[in-house]
């Protein structure tokens, strides 16, 4: 199933991806052939097979409610692109 | 009330809150509010790779007790999903949330309308973690925006209600009647200044044909219905009031223009201006479909059985609506005073109970408790907590008063003195000689001398002067130095008069 050019460029505007129209031809491509590849498992007969909703068969595992030490305040900045005082800083958000 | 309106409103809220644990939802770093910048983060609420996240029993406990306070159905199980977007404020490009098995579905809470009781349904309400926080530049110069992530991975439980709500009032009675019952039950301090209880509002109208300027509803409607708006920046219960009243008659003038109905163009959120006092429509919102949901292969499913439940039930204590009830069947309350009452918190609905088990009148206790108590709670600020007063010294004082006829004005007197000196009730009823007791029979024939001393004060009331009144009444009132209670002698005067 060939993807359509509106879908790519949704995907993309959803994950924020500017695209040139090189890249765009290359992806469109490539997404189509990974999407006809899972698309293999349409061919399998589900009929009567329960929907799994996790892979694990393992249940209800939590932890109590304990505080553990967290980062500190430079080590958790240690990786953001910018910072500005404590924070981290990123180009003005609008929407 | 608001003015009528040509249309219907139909309102369906979000509500977040968080919960009131001491750690995140999938790490232990602290939930605490107001901790400096950045510093409860780690590897697992910033999304480093290779991190495993792992569930707070807490969280999920307080959650089901919401849940089952509510009268939600639970799932017997239930697992989580990675819904995705991309936003500064969520560093792993994915929150952790409940989409297609959430843990609890249906339910609904009681609100009061000037029609009568009113029943809010609920769609469902599922567990999930809280973004950071963004801190913009409000110089308008568009400099960065800064962010916090203390907030990222707290525990959130999302509570979406059925658009069963009609009017702004409608939607202000549902939030405050849910954030007692989650502030009862302690699930939620429900802080909305610190954002530990958030509001989105769903809204659109419904216009009958006869209004929609020509324009037919859509095949299968009785009605015309406008898109859906889904108002944001409710900072609070009066915003939310405000915004609905103004975002519906903003769509009943699109309406008029664009003709466009629900269905025809997509759903769009709108951002509340309180300083301005308007919506701003600011986009199409994402479909449900572009959040790419799936399960989160980290976590494993939960399974709740019925002893689980059993004893986070047994957990729960009286809630708001039960005890309303109690306090007008229990004590012959009326449902107005059991509202009053009950809506001011546990702790003074319990200060309330012990004054009205103490003295025995529970009228007067209630009375007492909603007029002189919580007139001195809101002029210090206060809470019950802190009040002066034991449940037993105002219980005591309520006695006396009935004892020895005490009026109101003198009461209340004794009730300052008592606040300000701690005395009891008994000393200073005893120093200002409000100590004694007139039995009916007594001010009855004080009543009559009177009658009998003032023959022309008698006449004059007969001919409708009431001043006269004041004059019999005044007899009886030197008679007993001042201590006989006015509002009784009045009440017999009159029995007296009528036999005259």
């Amino acid at each position: 199933m060939a993807l359509t050019g509106d879908q790519v460029r949704w995907v993309a505007h959803l994950a924020r991806l500017e695209l040139t129209e090189e890249e765009f031809q290359l992806f469109t491509g490539q997404l189509t052939r990974i999407v006809d590849f899972i698309d293999q498992l349409q061919q399998l007969n589900t009929e009567g097979v329960e929907p799994l909703a996790h892979a694990l068969p393992i249940h209800n595992v939590f932890r109590p409610d304990e505080p553990a030490p967290s980062l500190s305040v430079d080590e958790a900045l240690a990786n953001a692109p910018a910072r500005k005082g404590d924070f981290y800083s990123v180009p003005a958000v609008l929407d | 009330m608001s003015r009528p309106t040509p249309y219907t409103i139909v309102i369906g809220l979000e509500v977040h809150v968080q919960l009131l644990t001491r750690t995140k939802l999938f790490c232990g770093c602290s939930t605490q509010f107001g901790l400096p910048p950045n510093s409860a983060t780690c590897p697992v609420c910033i999304g480093m790779p290779g991190v495993l996240p792992v569930m707070n029993r807490a969280a999920f406990e307080l959650a089901l007790k919401a849940a089952l306070a509510l009268q939600c159905n639970i799932a017997p199980f239930t697992k989580w999903d990675r819904k995705n977007y991309y936003y500064p404020d969520l560093p792993k490009n994915y929150q952790i949330s409940q989409y297609d098995l959430p843990f609890s579905t249906g339910g609904g809470l009681e609100i009061m309308t000037p029609q009568g009781p009113k029943w809010i349904g609920l769609i469902r309400v599922h567990l999930e973690e809280d973004a950071g926080k963004l801190l913009h530049d409000e110089t308008g110069r568009g400099g960065d925006s800064l962010v916090d992530l203390n907030r990222a991975g707290t525990p959130l439980l999302e509570i979406v209600s059925k658009p069963d709500m009609n009017s702004p009032e409608e939607a202000k009675a549902y939030l405050e009647e849910l954030r007692l019952l989650l502030r009862e039950i302690g699930v939620s301090d429900c802080e909305m200044q610190e954002g530990s209880l958030r509001v989105d509002a769903n809204v659109n109208i419904r216009i009958p044909p006869e209004h929609a300027g020509g324009r037919k509803p859509l095949p299968g409607r009785q009605y015309v219905a406008t898109p859906i708006v889904e108002i944001k920046n409710l900072n609070s219960f009066r915003a939310v009031e405000r915004a609905i009243a103004y975002e519906t008659q903003r769509q009943f003038e699109e309406f008029q223009e664009s003709g466009k109905q629900l269905g025809e163009v997509s759903k769009a959120t709108a951002g509340w201006d309180d300083v301005q006092g308007v919506t701003v429509v600011q986009r199409r919102k994402e479909e449900a479909s572009d959040y790419r949901y799936f399960p989160e292969p980290d976590l494993v499913p939960v399974e709740v059985d019925q002893a689980w439940l059993d004893r986070i039930r047994a957990t729960l204590p009286e809630l708001p609506a039960a005890r309303r009830k109690r306090f007008e069947s229990q004590l012959g309350l009326s449902a107005y005073d059991a509202r009053v009452l009950v809506g001011q918190g546990l702790a003074f609905a319990d200060y309330f109970e012990k004054v009205a088990r103490e003295c025995g009148d529970a009228k007067a206790a209630s009375n007492w408790c909603s007029n002189q108590v919580l007139a001195v709670l809101n002029e210090r600020k206060i809470s019950i907590q802190d009040f002066p007063l034991a449940p037993e010294a105002l219980a005591d004082l309520i006695i006396r008063v009935k004892k020895h006829n005490i009026n109101a004005q003198r009461a209340r007197e004794v009730f300052g003195i008592m606040l300000q000196t701690g005395e009891t009730a008994d000393g200073i009823i005893k120093r200002l000689g409000l100590d004694v007791s007139f039995d009916a029979e007594e001010l009855r024939e004080l009543v009559k001398k009177s009658i009998a001393a003032n023959a022309k004060a008698v006449a004059d009331v007969k001919a409708g002067k009431q001043k006269a009144m004041d004059a019999l009444v005044g007899f009886v009132m030197r008679e007993t130095k001042g201590k006989a209670p006015t509002d009784e002698v009045r009440r017999l005067m009159n029995e007296e008069l009528a036999k005259v």
